[in-house]
């Protein structure tokens, strides 16, 4: 039994001494890439659609370090405004879901009965469409634009969302202490936001990290298919679909912001695994 | 005396934390079991009992490893043995029992598939060999149908049925050792008695050297010939059961057989009260049950009066219903008959329909204090929130009063700004009878709230419990499977049974013969302190039994 | 419940599943805004065309009777004509389909194996190196975007080493070997996009069986290793592990579809996208019917074979 009191900084001092050389690689490049994101307009050298030379496909030089693209454009300046627009909307996407979904998800913990029934069996019909045909099918209709793809893809992460947020809250109000809470007379606000809310934290956070990863890798793949963010706007999927081609002639290009998207979602991951390893939290079973 | 059977010397197992720092959980542990001789580890939670009867089979739980001694087995040194040398060992010499059968038996295959296993893979027995052997263990064991039960699977069976199937699978090999852990720990109190006797018949037949592993020093008494008495890993006491019981030489080994299950040796009739009072609470006639329509009947023709001042206890085994009477009482279920009367005027079914001061003058106290404490919240926190909700205490009125609340139950101030996680389980439980008395109630009903503590422990909360009602004049409603522990602190009792109240009454005439069956049968479950009390007592229990008819 | 009962409920509930999302698929493809005669007729829409064709099209009916009419029509195979090029919708399906089916089934009989395989040798000793190195390798691959391996593979096998094509358009009079030299990259590629998740989950599914007081008390009997993990642990975990696969066919159906984008692959993920592309309502209606219901009727199928593989519900008290 520890003597101290508990205090935020304490945690986190103590979270930071957990942590290990790989979390702290991966937490240190997310706070890199989101920086780079943050301040694209005053890192890059040039504009994201600001053609340079005539040639495609230029090597690196001391102009443009990682040499043009297919339409002579600098391939890092794209990279680091592909990097805004990725995590512009991947964070905007996740924001949206988990406002939504935890939002849901507690409600329907918090009343049982008929209202849970219900929403649970909306919801599991809504999951039992593959995830990318739903995108389809509404990009199909409305064309894509970032309102479309931002409402579609936190429409789509909501239904997860609302699952793993309502079986926490679930396994969570089954507690004495929330029966106790519950005795008291207490109103479901309060339970939900005193009693649930800070137990459901950790999990949620990783969750989060879940989401977001999972909201970057599926908007990278609906505009490597061409349904995603539109040109002139490029996102990195876009920068991949664009100079895949010239992969057949060797011009590597196009692998730039494929790996990037993947160190991104590698760092995340990592991070989110040693949260739930550190607090031994469990998400109920993923998807 | 002969070469023994089993030798430990010495034996240290550590486990590594987080950080990878050792500490040790088994510490210098040294004894002997004799051939056909059953020797008990005591212990209370933590104290490394399991542990150790897991290292005599060379086995550790992961996360643990075994880092001094020697468990010499006839000979031969268990902790030397490769992976196969063990394998061979722990499914022909030494087997285990373990505590919760419904758990340890594999859910997809059928009971003899599991209890011939062993013979029939190594090719000691054939298949018809073992199968009959099964059956004759079965038939030992007193299992009803031996022929037929073990093609069952393990849902099929029952809980005391289970735990004595898995003693036929680790005698099916006619082991030089057994090990019981816990054995009837997870079973209901009745059948509790049945089960250790089918166990101790079953090692005298066959003259078999056991281990065995219990919290519960009343009940080893019936089985064992030497006690060892553990507490946090160390050796405290070691010795012949006769020896232990009637001349305990450390005082820890005092304490537990003060603290130990018993009936006490004269029931105290209460002085016979004059109170003309209307009663504090009173159910009238409540039926209630769970399911859309209440279907599933729960609880039938409940009456039960409860007055200012006395503890009135409630006791049952479970599913009797006394746990759904507790949530009638306090709103967390309505009831589909009858009503609850709170000084005379009838209380609505829900909490949400109550009025706060209605509330406030009944609290609960839930069995596990560490799932009743939500472990986010520092106890500041938790006990003031009654009082804000409540009462309408200012902030700083409540951080004075947590402060008193603290004291009043032993507990130093500073814990204020501790959370639940950094408490002991005693700790917790003072705790959560802090919360239920910081909404200052008339009663408080107590969900079993000493049966997950240790005996000593639970001791001192009983203790706490009557200096608070001698102070605030609380009356309790004490719930509990426990007889013993009922008896010596409730004025009044009332006994369940299957969703019915069968006898109720001041506890001396609900307890002093001739009483109800069942009550007989509760009563007749409770150890004694004296070896010969399990064969006098199953004998007697097949008599109640019969009579209650079912 | 009987057993009985339980199926009969499961199959219920996947039938109604497929209602809704023909529902669903049905109204997000008709009702939202891209009206189809305009599609079709594009910028020169006068009111007389669009009555026109709206009236050829059965548009002018009332919505429910259009649903029962289009669903009536897609049990009964009749898939209408592109909007595009009027060519029958039916005809292309069935070529695109076998191509699909060829790719998806391929994969799952190396993915599935492969990652029950992996996720076991992984969950028999948590912590040691070879759980180390495949629950890293495979926290990496699931943050892959489904086509960086195809990528990776392409530039490895096709552009360095040339011994694949890098394109697999498929010709009438390709034998086998043509076909298996075609069909490598891209199944590999699926491949690698599911595998992960599935060992990952295979893992801890298998990790929560071995964790059980069950398999310990197995171990205390003396049960040898191969029997242990055969006999003891593999039978509770097979409902986890079926639920498992059946979860990942969403990354399949994915993976399908970037896969076959990635390679030219004339199969019917490429075939929605370029209708999408190109707002070919019909097509994308039968595409993600179709896709949809493989899934349903997958998921459906696991549900059942993990409530038939319970003992607790195939035995009754």
């Amino acid at each position: 039994m520890t003597a101290q009191v508990r205090t935020w900084q304490g945690e986190l001092r103590e979270a930071a001494s957990d942590l290990t050389p790989g979390v702290t690689l991966a937490l240190l490049f997310l706070i890199f890439v989101f920086l780079v994101g943050a301040f694209a307009p005053w890192i890059a050298p040039y504009g994201e659609g600001q053609i340079l030379t005539n040639e495609s496909f230029e090597p690196p030089s001391a102009i443009m370090w990682l040499g043009s693209d297919y339409l002579g454009r600098d391939v890092l300046s794209r990279l680091i405004y592909g990097v805004r627009i990725t995590l512009f909307l991947a964070l905007v996407i996740t924001f949206l879901s988990f406002f939504a979904g935890v939002g849901l998800g507690f409600l329907a913990a918090a009343f049982g009965g008929r209202v849970d029934m219900w929403m649970s069996r909306i919801n599991d019909a809504m999951l039992s469409f593959p995830a990318l045909m739903l995108a389809l099918i509404v990009i199909n209709s409305l064309g894509s634009s970032f309102v479309v793809l931002v409402f579609t893809i936190a429409f789509i992460d909501l239904t997860r969302v609302f699952r793993v947020a309502r079986a926490l809250a679930v396994n969570i109000m089954v507690m004495d202490y929330v029966e106790a809470a519950i005795v008291r007379g207490e109103g479901k606000g309060w339970i939900v936001w005193h009693e649930v809310l800070p137990n459901a934290l950790t999990p949620l956070a990783a969750e989060f990290g879940i989401r977001f990863t999972y909201a970057i890798l599926f908007i990278s793949a609906l505009s490597f298919l061409g349904l995603g963010v539109q040109p002139p706007q490029s996102d990195l999927g876009v920068m991949v679909k664009e100079n895949m081609q010239a992969i057949l002639y060797g011009e590597y290009t196009t692998l730039y912001p494929a790996f990037g998207i993947a160190f991104i979602a590698i760092s995340m991951n990592v991070f989110v695994d040693w949260l739930l390893q550190r607090s031994s939290a469990k998400l109920p079973d993923e998807i | 005396m002969a070469e023994p059977l089993l030798k430990v010397r010495n034996l240290d197992v550590s486990v590594r934390d987080k950080k990878g720092h050792e500490f040790k959980i088994v510490d210098d542990i040294s004894f002997d079991v004799q051939p056909g001789e059953v020797i008990a580890l005591i212990g209370e939670s933590g104290s490394g009992k399991t542990t150790i009867s897991l290292g005599c089979m060379g086995y550790t739980r992961p996360g643990c490893h075994i880092t001094g001694g020697s468990v010499e087995l006839g000979g031969t040194n268990v902790l030397d043995q490769s992976l196969t040398a063990l394998q061979e060992l722990r499914g022909k010499d030494i087997t285990y029992v373990a505590q919760s059968a419904a758990a340890s038996f594999n859910g997809a295959m059928t009971i003899d598939a599991q209890v011939t296993e062993i013979p029939i893979i190594t090719g000691a027995m054939s298949r018809e060999d073992a199968l009959a052997k099964a059956a004759q263990l079965y038939a030992d064991l007193e299992l009803p149908d031996p022929e037929n039960i073990g093609k069952r699977y393990p849902h099929q069976v029952s809980g005391g049925q289970l735990q004595r199937l898995m003693a036929a699978m680790a005698m099916i090999s006619d082991p030089r050792l057994l090990i019981l852990d816990e054995p009837t720990t997870a079973l209901d109190v009745t059948t509790q008695i049945e089960v250790l006797y089918s166990f101790k018949k079953l090692i005298k037949d066959h003259k078999t050297a056991a281990i065995y592993v219990t919290h519960d020093l009343s009940l080893v008494a019936q089985v064992a010939d030497h006690i060892l008495v553990l507490k946090d890993g160390q050796m405290v006491e070691y010795g012949a059961t006769e020896q232990i019981i009637s001349d305990p030489q450390h005082d820890y080994t005092k304490a537990l057989m003060a603290a130990a299950h018993l009936m006490p040796d004269e029931i105290h009739a209460p002085p016979v009260v004059t109170n003309e009072d209307p009663p504090l609470l009173q159910v009238r006639n409540a039926t209630a049950g769970y399911g859309p329509d209440q279907d599933i009947i729960a609880l039938q023709d409940i009456d039960l009066t409860i007055h200012a001042g006395e503890t009135v206890g409630v006791i049952g085994e479970s599913g009797s219903g006394k746990t759904t009477l507790g949530r009638l009482i306090s709103g967390l279920m309505g009831a589909k008959k009858g009503g609850i009367y709170l000084d005379g005027h009838q209380l609505a079914q829900s909490v949400g329909q109550r009025s706060k001061e209605d509330l406030r003058q009944i609290q609960f106290a839930f069995q596990m204090a560490d799932v009743a404490l939500n472990p986010r919240q520092r106890l500041n926190k938790i006990l003031s929130r009654p009082m804000l909700f409540y009462r309408g205490l200012s902030r700083r009125e409540a951080d004075r009063e947590v402060a008193r609340l603290l004291e009043r139950v032993d507990l130093p101030t500073d814990f204020a700004w501790r959370f639940p996680p950094e408490l002991s389980g005693g700790q917790r439980q003072r705790v959560n009878l802090a919360r239920a008395l910081a909404a200052e109630p008339r009663l408080i009903i107590c969900d079993e709230i000493t049966s997950a503590l240790d005996t000593i422990v639970a001791q001192q909360i009983l203790d706490l419990l009557e200096d608070l009602q001698d102070e605030l004049n609380l009356s309790y409603m004490f719930i509990t499977h426990d007889i013993a522990t009922v008896s010596k602190i409730s004025e009044r009792i009332a006994v369940m049974r299957l969703g019915r109240i069968v006898a109720q009454g001041t506890v001396d005439q609900v307890l002093t013969p001739p009483c109800h069956e069942y009550t007989q049968l509760l009563l007749n479950s409770v150890p004694e302190m004296r070896t010969d009390w399990l064969d006098e007592a199953v004998v007697e229990r097949r008599k109640l039994v019969a009579a209650l008819g079912d | 419940m009987s057993i009985l009962e339980i199926l009969g409920k499961r199959l219920i509930f996947g039938v109604g599943t497929l209602l809704f999302v023909s529902v669903l698929v049905f109204i997000g493809t008709e009702i939202l805004p891209g009206d189809v005669a305009h599609a079709i007729l594009g910028q020169g829409a006068t009111p007389e065309l669009v009555a026109q064709i709206k009236e050829r099209l059965g548009l002018d009916q009332p919505l429910h009777v259009r649903y029962f009419v289009w669903l009536g029509n897609f049990v009964t195979g009749d898939f209408g004509t592109s909007l595009a090029n009027g060519a029958d919708i039916g005809t292309e399906i069935g070529r695109r389909a076998s191509n699909t089916i060829i790719l998806a089934l391929c994969t799952t009989v190396i993915a599935v194996p492969l990652s029950i395989v992996l996720g076991l040798a992984a969950a028999v000793k948590p912590g040691g190196l070879v759980d180390r190195i495949i629950t890293s390798t495979s926290l990496a691959l699931i943050s892959f975007p489904d086509f960086l391996v195809a990528v990776v593979l392409v530039t490895i096998f096709a552009v360095k080493l040339k011994w694949l094509p890098a394109i697999a358009s498929i010709r009438p009079s390709y034998e086998l070997v043509d076909w298996i030299r075609i069909l490598i990259l891209p199944v590999l590629g699926l491949t690698f996009t599911i595998l992960a998740h599935m060992v990952r989950m295979t893992r801890s599914a298998v990790l929560n069986v071995l964790s059980s007081p069950a398999i310990e008390m197995a171990i205390l009997k003396g049960v040898p290793r191969r029997r242990l993990l055969l006999r003891h642990a593999l039978p509770n975990a097979f409902g986890p592990i079926i639920n498992v696969i059946a979860l990942n066919l969403a990354y399949l159906i994915s993976g399908v579809v970037v896969i076959e984008t990635l390679f030219n692959f004339p199969g019917l993920g490429r075939y929605m996208v370029e209708a999408v592309t190109n707002r070919d309502v019909p097509i994308v209606q039968t595409c993600a019917m179709i896709f949809c219901s493989v899934y349903i009727i997958l998921n459906m199928t696991a549900d059942i074979l993990s409530i038939m593989a319970n003992p607790r519900v195939r035995y009754k008290k």
